[in-house]
């Protein structure tokens, strides 16, 4: 496991790049979505998701880290940063935590930074965290479908990597 | 002001003579009379230039790290510091963080009665300002400038800071030298964000893209925030990926207050050093009261440096936490 704290992590990078390329290629407006899943919990339900023959969106790119505590709140700011339109964090339900408190910190951190998000104009739509046991493929699924068609709705985010670029 | 101005800088003089403290951290006046800096006095001689007057704003808590983990062994006096009443809600989160050594300092906690902003001065039309003076009576100050004097209401001139003055009880001292009774708080320090709040998205985006792009990147509030302690800051670092001096990477341009904000969450004692110091005048405390209310609002009232030793709400949880999803709805209505 990597403990070098870098948003330049080739994943998120990656990840963000990919949907803006997705973008470009269809006329049509897709939103662009990063999806941060527990290795634990959510990725294996993602896994099952895919085995159990249940879709989600190809807007959806996933991401996966050790805990949901990984998700430094720096990785958010960069996919926003890069252009994304919504950005969901899914891990273990609180209690269930492989390294047993992960998540509480997640939430509380989470809880602020989304609040923070908002205020500069992000809505609060565009943020989300869903707690996926690797059992619950079809609620993966679900929640997936519902995350996008919100962020379908809210149409494109404002240009948060143009926050200090007044016009 | 006048009389504990007097006894501030009469009592640090006896205390560097007697020998008690071996160093003083004050101020002393820098260009101008308004410019007053901190400064550290290490001879009795020196202190002649230290001052203690209405432009005092500078908050000496952050320099307390230096100085006090330098100093002390056998022998050597402690450092005596000059803390306002606010001051010590910083002086007790450092000590909270390991970041001062307690037995190393002698903190003089001196009253305020609200420290004035030069620009404030100005921007009530005095020109050729060559002095601030108390007047005899009532809440005022006399402005003597090139041409002539004139009156000005205290409350008009504050710093920011001091418009939500956080009281007048010193939380932490080894001597006090004030003549106020603590009236509590003034002012509702979250006015400005729940007006922001009351915004839509769109409106809170162009304020602050209209205020963060006056951002020069002088890294003027970092570097006076005495939360922002770090041996290593993320910024100097050129392996955190977001270090645009080194990697020129307009990650960390772009998200710089952001980052910079949520690092101080939870620990941010609102000491208003930050938008104090900022050249451009960017609200920055609108930033980190935002998420003093939020903590205050979602995880019940905190307030940073109160008491040395608190737990900070982003390294503790309870499991009825709110969720992020709710905490949003929460946070911005
Ligand atoms: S963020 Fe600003 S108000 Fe908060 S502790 Fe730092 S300088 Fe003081
Ligand atoms: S002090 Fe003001 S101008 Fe300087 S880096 Fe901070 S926000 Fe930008
Ligand atoms: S291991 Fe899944 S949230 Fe911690």
């Amino acid at each position: 496991m990597s403990v070098n704290v870098s948003v330049n992590e080739p994943a998120v990078k990656a990840a963000a790049e990919n949907a803006a390329g997705a973008n470009t290629e269809n006329k049509e407006w897709r939103p662009r979505i990063v999806a941060f899943c527990c290795n634990w919990c959510s990725y294996a339900g993602a896994d099952l998701a895919g085995s159990s023959r249940l879709s989600y969106p190809a807007d959806v790119k996933i991401i996966r880290v050790p805990c949901s505590c990984r998700v430094n709140p720096m990785f958010i700011l960069k996919a926003f940063e890069r252009g994304a339109d919504g950005v969901i964090l899914c891990g273990c339900h609180p209690g269930d935590c492989h390294y047993s408190t992960g998540n509480y910190y997640t939430r509380r951190r989470m809880a602020l930074l989304f609040s923070m998000l908002d205020y500069i104009g992000v809505e609060r739509g565009r943020t989300r965290v869903e707690w996926v046991s690797a059992a619950e493929g079809a609620r993966f699924s679900a929640v997936m479908n519902d995350f996008v068609a919100k962020i379908t709705e809210l149409g494109e985010n404002v240009k948060v990597g143009d926050l200090r670029c007044k016009k | 002001m006048q009389k504990v101005s007097e006894k501030v800088i009469a009592r640090a003089r006896e205390l560097m003579h007697d020998g008690t403290v071996s160093k003083v951290v004050g101020w002393k006046a820098g260009e101008f009379f308004y410019d007053c800096e901190p400064n550290v006095f290490e001879t009795e001689e020196s202190l002649k230039d230290l001052v203690y007057n209405r432009f005092c704003g500078a908050n000496l808590s952050k320099y307390m790290i230096k100085n006090s983990i330098a100093s002390g062994g056998e022998g050597a006096g402690k450092v005596l510091v000059l803390l306002k009443p606010c001051d010590t809600y910083s002086f007790n989160q450092l000590l909270t963080e390991h970041r001062i050594d307690r037995e190393n300092v002698y903190i003089l906690g001196v009253g305020c009665e609200g420290m004035c902003d030069i620009d404030r001065i100005r921007e009530r039309g005095f020109k050729g300002i060559t002095g601030v003076l108390e007047a005899d009576s009532g809440n005022e100050l006399v402005i003597t400038t090139l041409y002539g004097e004139g009156k000005v209401n205290i409350d008009d001139v504050l710093l920011n800071k001091c418009d939500s003055c956080k009281g007048k009880a010193h939380k932490i001292y080894d001597e006090l030298i004030s003549d106020n009774e603590d009236e509590g708080p003034r002012g509702d320090r979250f006015e400005g964000v729940r007006e922001l709040e009351a915004m839509s998205p769109e409106q809170r985006f162009a304020f602050w893209q209209a205020e963060l792009s006056k951002c020069i990147r002088c890294n003027a509030c970092r570097n006076a925030c005495p939360a922002c302690s770090c041996r290593k800051c993320v910024f100097d670092n050129n392996a955190s990926g977001i270090a645009s001096k080194a990697n020129t990477d307009s990650f960390e341009e772009k998200m710089f207050h952001i980052i910079r904000a949520f690092h101080v969450a939870g620990r941010c004692t609102d000491c208003g050093e930050c938008t104090r110091v900022c050249p451009q005048g960017i609200p920055l405390h609108l930033f980190n009261r935002k998420y003093i209310k939020d903590i205050n609002d979602f995880y019940g009232e905190y307030a940073a440096g109160e008491e040395a030793g608190q737990r900070g709400p982003l390294i503790s949880f309870t499991e009825q936490d709110i969720e992020p999803g709710h905490a949003v709805v929460k946070g911005g209505n």
